[in-house]
């Protein structure tokens, strides 16, 4: 163990959780702002410091677009009274928030988010198992919800985590199947060698486009979101699980949905979509400057902020499937594609060699 | 009549009109409410919708064409009023006199509760000189509640003067055409 190593994970980590925690709270803001417009609104537009409006030309802009809202709405959340209802299971209860909240954040542990900036790997952690450390970890997401459900000693709550529960496992199956060509086609289930593969042969959604569709939909079901948001169903079910929870404790729930949602996203970017790598201006293999390795890490995060969009476009678009309709696509549809899919990219590899 | 179900395309099965025509759609309101600046939103305090001409906002006390207090003092809408919101103090027997020609008296002091009123215009409908109406004003706001108690100053004040309807000219019309009237024997 060299201090080196320790020091760097550390401003790696620190930086790492820091800019998923402000991205967390400007999708909200684009999660408001993208439904407003769809729904022919103007969405929020009237935050704002007390400095700002004297900015000549810029500030009104910077209000109209609402960018002082995620502060307004975190500073809501810590001054909000942190109700404890009377007939919940209290550990469980206290638990359940930090339960799903970390999950969410240590997917990102492994995701490559940059080549490398001087002789650091941009990565916090390069696993050789990447792929199994994330399905591993997601699938524990699941207890947070479940916990929520189960604590709070209250029936919408309770509907809102069974739900998740039998949602999450189902759409686990066809998520974890969907990648197994991925890791056919390359050989290997490390995410850097993985986005390498992808740099010298092309993205992994053109060799085994049904996987990413699979593991598209999936991730949408995993994620909670519209239309798999059977967990939350604000129309059926109240709240769904964080019916009982207020303040910070309601906060984390949303933290970690959304945090969810950008581990995701950037998974499908690393898996599919060449990850910090694109095919031309020479950005496709690892950096040789600083100024290279920042290209890497904003080409990593716009590809990942189109998926955070399309996921926040896809919920305005589509209603919520019902319950079996939901197990039937999962089951019936998803399970056996993803087993013909592996099976045709199998054949095709074998009858290559 | 028995409307058959069809039977969905495979293209329907697989979901793809649908997400083809939602995309299609949303795209086509983002698109038009961000560029095209079509919103449906009013932003209220800047913007104020035009009310329509029989809305009951907040009853003041008017003014006649001359510009005198209205109101007799009579207390109708005081008992009238169904929350209680307006109270009267009248001037007395050796109170001040009307401010104009032909009335005895005009209320001491005229409060309406703001906090109360219900907005129903019963005090309007019941008041025989025509000296409260339900303007337009919405949207009352105080920070206290002392300030939501206005007096006969701040009502006349908001009031205005309302010559549209001159109950006591017409009046004397009418009785002069009284006095010329032919009678039958």
């Amino acid at each position: 163990m060299n201090w080196n190593f320790i020091i760097f994970s550390v401003i790696k980590i620190a930086i790492v959780v820091g800019v998923v925690q402000g991205m967390v709270a400007y999708a909200v803001l684009a999660e408001r702002k993208i439904s407003a417009w769809i729904q022919d609104r103007v969405g929020p537009n009237r935050a704002a410091p007390p400095f700002v409006k004297a900015i000549p030309g810029l500030g009104p802009v910077l209000i109209r677009l609402g960018l002082f809202q995620p502060l307004a709405d975190g500073l809501k959340f810590m001054l909000k009274e942190d109700f404890t209802p009377a007939g919940v299971r209290k550990v469980y209860f206290w638990l359940a928030p930090a339960i799903a909240v970390i999950p969410s954040m240590l997917v990102i542990a492994v995701i490559p988010f940059g080549s490398q900036i001087g002789h650091q790997q941009m990565v916090i952690s390069d696993l050789n198992v990447g792929i199994l450390y994330t399905f591993g970890i997601v699938s524990l997401g699941v207890y947070g919800i479940v916990l929520a459900g189960y604590a709070a000693n209250s029936k919408y709550p309770f509907l809102g985590g069974i739900r998740s529960s039998a949602q999450m496992i189902s759409y686990e199956i066809s998520m974890g199947m969907s990648v197994i060509p991925v890791l056919l086609i390359v050989g290997n289930l490390n995410l850097s060698q993985i986005i390498g593969w992808q740099s010298q042969h092309g993205w992994l959604a053109l060799y085994s486009p049904v996987s990413f569709i699979i593991f598209l939909v999936a991730s949408f079901a995993e994620t909670n979101r519209l239309p798999f948001d059977l967990p939350e169903a604000e129309t059926e079910l109240v709240g769904g699980y964080h019916t009982e929870y207020s303040s910070m404790k309601f906060a984390l729930f949303f933290l970690a949905e959304y945090s969810n949602m950008i581990a995701s996203a950037a998974m499908m970017v690393t898996l599919f979509f060449g990850g910090w790598t694109l095919p031309f201006w020479g950005l496709d293999h690892p950096a040789g400057n600083l100024g290279m390795g920042i290209a890497h890490i904003l080409v990593f995060l716009v590809k990942m902020l189109l998926f955070v969009v399309l996921f926040i476009w896809v919920r305005w678009m589509f209603p919520r499937f019902r319950y079996d309709q939901l197990m039937d696509l999962g089951w019936r549809k998803f399970v056996p594609l993803a087993l013909v899919n592996i099976l045709v990219t199998a054949i095709v590899l074998w009858a290559k060699s | 009549m028995i409307v058959n179900r069809k039977p969905l395309t495979l293209a329907e099965r697989l979901y793809l009109p649908a997400i083809v025509g939602g995309f299609r759609v949303t795209i086509r309101h983002a698109l038009r409410s961000l560029f095209g600046g079509k919103t449906v939103t009013m932003e209220y305090p800047e913007q104020k919708w035009a009310v329509p001409p029989d809305y009951r906002g907040a009853p003041y006390l008017v003014k006649d064409q001359d510009g005198h207090t209205k109101c007799v003092s009579c207390q109708l809408c005081e008992f009238v009023c169904p929350p209680k919101a307006i109270k009267i103090i009248p001037p007395g027997p050796a109170g001040e006199l009307a401010d104009r020609p032909n009335a005895e008296k005009m209320p001491h002091e005229f409060e309406i509760n703001f906090l109360r009123c219900i907005y129903c215009g019963l005090c309007q409908e019941v008041c025989p000189e025509e000296a409260i109406f339900l303007l337009k004003d919405y949207s009352l706001t105080g920070l206290s509640r002392e300030e939501m108690v206005y007096g006969k100053e701040k009502l006349l004040a908001l009031g205005g003067v309302h010559g549209g309807i001159q109950k006591w000219k017409h009046k004397l019309e009418e009785a002069k055409e009284q006095e010329n009237f032919p009678v039958k024997v």
